[in-house]
């Protein structure tokens, strides 16, 4: 790794002014993602601002109809949380689905968004449930928040601090995951909200997208059959050593199916 | 450079660390606790796999000033004198290892699963070590340690 400062910030204020103050500085959350790609010196940083410990974006708490998970939620808090379980129990499996053991002990929802792989689960639950990322500066729409390969809506210096979920009546995600790294092949996210159905899928292209087509034939009718036959753009589908644009569509027809299955329990 | 003090297999440690300075590169050249071992360097195999207050925990991707004020515990701290640890003691008299390289992380790592999960079910096991990477064993003989390793921790 290239040399870096260590610093541990006590609050998300002092946090954001530091990240204010000096350009090259970069957050830090559970560093599963970032402590390997700047080992690869893929990234550098002249410091890492550690956020990853903050008591204050830790919190999952319910708040009416609104599931909220704090940025530095580790995904192993979620899977593990009864708030969540009771609220969104299908968000729990998918954290339960990411990684091994020891990522989930560090990795959070934060860094996980923030990254936006295009092979990643959150962005799938964050987008199927149509949830809103909080910031330090603002509140985004997840359906404006994620822009593509690695991308998101967020500024130089903007620190999420939680996302708020409403809380669905029923949903499910199915992922056909990578044999070796776990990471979605295709992942598909199916939430049956208070204001429709909503699909979203990762790991097929290049960031998370939504398919209407599935959303329109399953607010007719919640089965796997609604999904027989329907019209699925894989042209601009990722195709990799692993697998072909065909293949990825394929399995994201099967993986939808799956959500739907899981979804009526 | 920072200071950081941990409690290292029971043992007060302070050291000055650069910042940079990863956990596993601190335990194995700063403190010549070579037992843990690397062995893809890139979060993937678990061979680094050391305790940090009792959670099982990728040494190669973890900050040494990350875990400053913390317990670690690396495979050197699991024995009781010539008295083996009951997850060492169980892939020892189940065959749990062949050249050995993973073992180090694969006994941190069930330490740490027994700790949450003292009965585990065969998929809970799976499931459990899906961060642990053995290429000699097939792994038969890992689940079966950890299911002895269970017996052996419930009769104390
Ligand atoms: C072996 C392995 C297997 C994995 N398998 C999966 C898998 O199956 N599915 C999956 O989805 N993921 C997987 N991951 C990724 C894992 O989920 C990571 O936890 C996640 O991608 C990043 O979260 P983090 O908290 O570690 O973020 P970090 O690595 O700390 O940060 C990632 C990025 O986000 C930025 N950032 C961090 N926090 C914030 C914040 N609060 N606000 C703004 N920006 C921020 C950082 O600057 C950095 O650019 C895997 C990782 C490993 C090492
Ligand atoms: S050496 Fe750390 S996971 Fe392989
Ligand atoms: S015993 Fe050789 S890698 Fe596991």
């Amino acid at each position: 790794m290239y040399e870096f400062e260590y610093v541990r910030p006590k609050s998300v204020a002092e946090a954001a002014g530091f990240l204010a103050a000096n350009g090259e500085a970069r957050l830090m959350s559970g560093g599963m993602t970032l402590l390997p790609t700047m080992k690869q010196r893929l990234a550098q940083a002249s410091h890492l601002v550690h956020v990853g410990p903050l008591g204050e974006l830790k919190s999952i708490t319910r708040e009416g109809d609104m599931l909220v998970i704090g940025s530095a939620a580790t995904h192993d808090q979620v899977q593990g949380s009864e708030v969540v379980g009771a609220a969104i129990p299908a968000l729990a499996r998918l954290a339960r689905g990411i990684g091994d053991p020891q990522v989930r002990y560090m990795g959070t929802i934060g860094g996980s968004i923030a990254n936006n792989d295009p092979a990643a689960d959150y962005p799938a639950g964050v987008l199927g449930l149509g949830a809103t990322v909080v910031t330090h500066l603002r509140q985004i729409a997840a359906d404006d928040y994620f822009q593509g390969l690695f991308t998101t809506a967020l500024g130089e210096g903007e620190i999420v601090t939680a996302v708020r979920f409403p809380v669905p009546r029923r949903a499910g995600y199915v992922k056909f995951a990578h044999p070796a790294t776990g990471y979605a092949m295709s992942g598909v996210f199916v939430a049956d909200t208070g204001s429709g159905v909503r699909v979203a899928v990762t790991g097929a292209g290049n960031g998370v997208f939504r398919w209407a087509e599935a959303e329109a034939a399953l607010a007719k009718s919640m089965s796997p059959k609604a999904l027989d036959g329907l019209a699925l753009d894989a042209s601009h589908f990722s195709e990799d050593i692993h697998a072909t644009r065909e293949y990825r569509a394929q399995l994201c027809r099967v993986m939808a199916a799956r959500a739907v299955n899981e979804l009526l329990g | 450079m920072s200071r950081i003090e941990l409690t290292l297999n029971g043992k007060a440690v302070s050291a000055d660390v650069e910042d940079r300075t990863l956990l596993v590169n601190f335990l194995r050249d700063a403190q010549q606790l070579t037992g843990t071992h690397v062995g893809c360097d890139t979060t993937q195999c678990g061979a680094c796999t050391v305790l940090v207050d009792g959670r099982a925990l990728k040494s190669c991707t973890l900050l040494a000033v990350q875990v400053n004020g913390a317990k670690i515990t690396t495979i050197e701290g699991m024995a009781n004198g010539e008295a083996l640890h009951p997850v060492q003691q169980a892939f020892s008299e189940c065959h749990g290892l062949q050249c050995g390289y993973c073992t180090p992380g694969m006994v941190m790592a069930v330490t740490d699963l027994l700790r949450r999960n003292p009965k585990p079910t065969e998929e809970q096991i799976l499931h459990g070590l899906e961060g642990n990477i053995c290429r000699c064993t097939g792994y038969v003989n890992i689940v079966k340690s950890v299911k002895r390793a269970s017996e052996l921790m419930a009769a104390g």
